[in-house]
């Protein structure tokens, strides 16, 4: 492991950076031109199925790689630095049954900290805070596949966030999730210090956000406000 | 279907390293098997009832459910034995495996997924040598343990969707069609698992040398 005088040095003011960028799986081009600078602090990002906007969520952290192009996540190039990109950046992903890898509540919490090295009686405390922080702390010990969808999600959250990132990429985190359990999704993103991208199919969450991105078959096609992107977005599906 | 049996409590058993209630398993089991006597196997397990209902604390029922599913066993046990020896020897192989399965119990549910998974990574540490990474192996062995569930489940729902359209259930028929749906669906899900390792810092372990280091959730 790097020590930290070996680790790169970001600069947390330049948040997402894409310069040029684009993705193929083989010869399917799933995105391409993509150049963004993404400062908000709530960022939506909307478009139909197969739009690419997952595959855009998964170049902010580095989990893909851009075949063209740049990313860099506060100065920090994915390529290169991946490791400490994906540090800055937490990733929530749609299906929390594929996030969580451990049997257990506070097992499955814990297992990022263990990867960061991170002492155990922190740990402990870090664990048992973000756990009583999202209503889980009475499942500590409960194994996690008998916990209900909501439940689960709110694991795989409380999963990303005690590894104390500075951004958080949100895949769909309320697709599975009935009315009540998107309601509190929504309130715990509203509730977060840290910048957040949330793509999502649920335009109700977007409301409140300071920029909605939309994407439509690799590109992005509208850029602002919720107001007129949203109105944008409904304009192209429904002259589908 | 529950896999995780760990039982919170705070007692001195819960606190106990997970290697040395292994290793007193082990001990167990060579006692009643190298003194296969009446007292001996009898003894064990009243131990292992003492420790497991008064010093860790855990339910009767817990012991009753374990017992429960050997129950078939230890009459067959018994049968065979007074067929082919005699009471007291017939007696003596009941009771040492009702005590060495009630003691498993009591360690399994005294001790949490990850603390068992650092023992098997110290004792994987020799791997080291020819390339293999201990901490992937305990991480292997509790994603075992998380997805066998997981998949129960997802086998479960392709059974109802294929049921729902007039499908067959049960039979070898119907294990065949959901093979191929199930296979997908566990092909798909380990993409996106792989991915969620490397998000949350899967490449980033480092090194350990003691499992004591290992466990991470909070203190009942």
């Amino acid at each position: 492991m790097a020590s930290v005088s070996d680790a790169p040095v970001a600069d947390a003011a330049r948040g997402f950076e894409l310069f040029g960028v684009g993705h193929s799986y083989g010869d399917r081009v799933v995105l391409s031109d993509i150049d963004l600078h993404l400062t908000e602090h709530r960022i939506g990002v909307v478009g139909a199925n197969g739009s690419g906007k997952s595959t855009l969520a998964r170049l902010l952290n580095g989990l893909v790689l851009p075949s063209a192009g740049r990313v860099l996540v506060d100065g920090l190039e994915t390529r290169s630095d991946g490791r400490a990109v994906r540090r800055r950046v937490g990733f929530v992903f749609q299906d929390p049954d594929a996030q969580i890898v451990h049997p257990t509540v506070a097992e499955d919490v814990a297992y990022g900290l263990v990867n960061q090295g991170v002492p155990a009686a922190e740990r402990v405390a870090r664990v048992g805070e973000v756990l009583e922080r999202y209503g889980l702390a009475g499942h500590a010990d409960h194994p996690a596949h008998l916990l209900s969808g909501g439940q689960k999600q709110l694991l795989a959250i409380a999963g990303v966030l005690v590894m104390r990132p500075a951004r958080i990429v949100f895949d769909e985190p309320t697709t599975l999730l009935d009315l009540i359990n998107t309601r509190r999704i929504r309130q715990v993103i509203d509730e977060l210090d840290q910048q957040a991208v949330v793509v999502t199919h649920h335009l109700d969450l977007l409301a409140d956000f300071d920029r909605v991105l939309v994407i439509d078959s690799g590109r992005v096609v509208a850029d602002g406000p919720p107001s007129s992107s949203l109105a944008a977005y409904r304009r192209l599906m429904d002259d589908r | 279907m529950t896999l995780a049996l760990y039982v919170p409590r705070a007692t001195v058993v819960h606190r106990a390293p997970p290697g040395l209630k292994l290793l007193a398993l082990s001990l167990t089991g060579v006692l009643v098997f190298a003194v296969p006597t009446l007292p001996v196997a009898a003894g064990a397990l009243v131990a292992v009832l003492a420790v497991g209902l008064f010093v860790a604390q855990l339910p009767l029922g817990l012991f009753g459910r374990q017992a429960r599913t050997l129950v078939w066993w230890l009459v067959a046990l018994m049968a065979l034995h007074l067929v082919t020896t005699d009471p007291e020897t017939g007696a003596v192989a009941v009771l040492r495996l009702l005590a060495l399965v009630l003691a498993a119990a009591v360690v399994t549910a005294t001790t949490r997924v990850t603390e068992m998974v650092s023992v098997v990574e110290w004792l994987c540490a020799p791997l080291r040598l020819v390339g293999i990474r201990p901490a992937r192996v305990g991480l292997v062995i509790a994603m075992a343990l998380r997805f066998v569930p997981v998949l129960a489940e997802r086998a479960d729902a392709i059974r109802e969707a294929q049921a729902a359209r007039g499908g067959r259930v049960r039979g070898l028929r119907a294990t065949a069609t959901m093979v191929v749906p199930l296979l997908v669906s566990v092909l798909r899900m380990a993409d996106t698992v792989g991915e969620a390792l490397d998000a949350r810092g899967a490449d980033d372990v480092p090194a350990r040398s003691s499992w004591r280091r290992r466990t991470g959730g909070p203190s009942s």
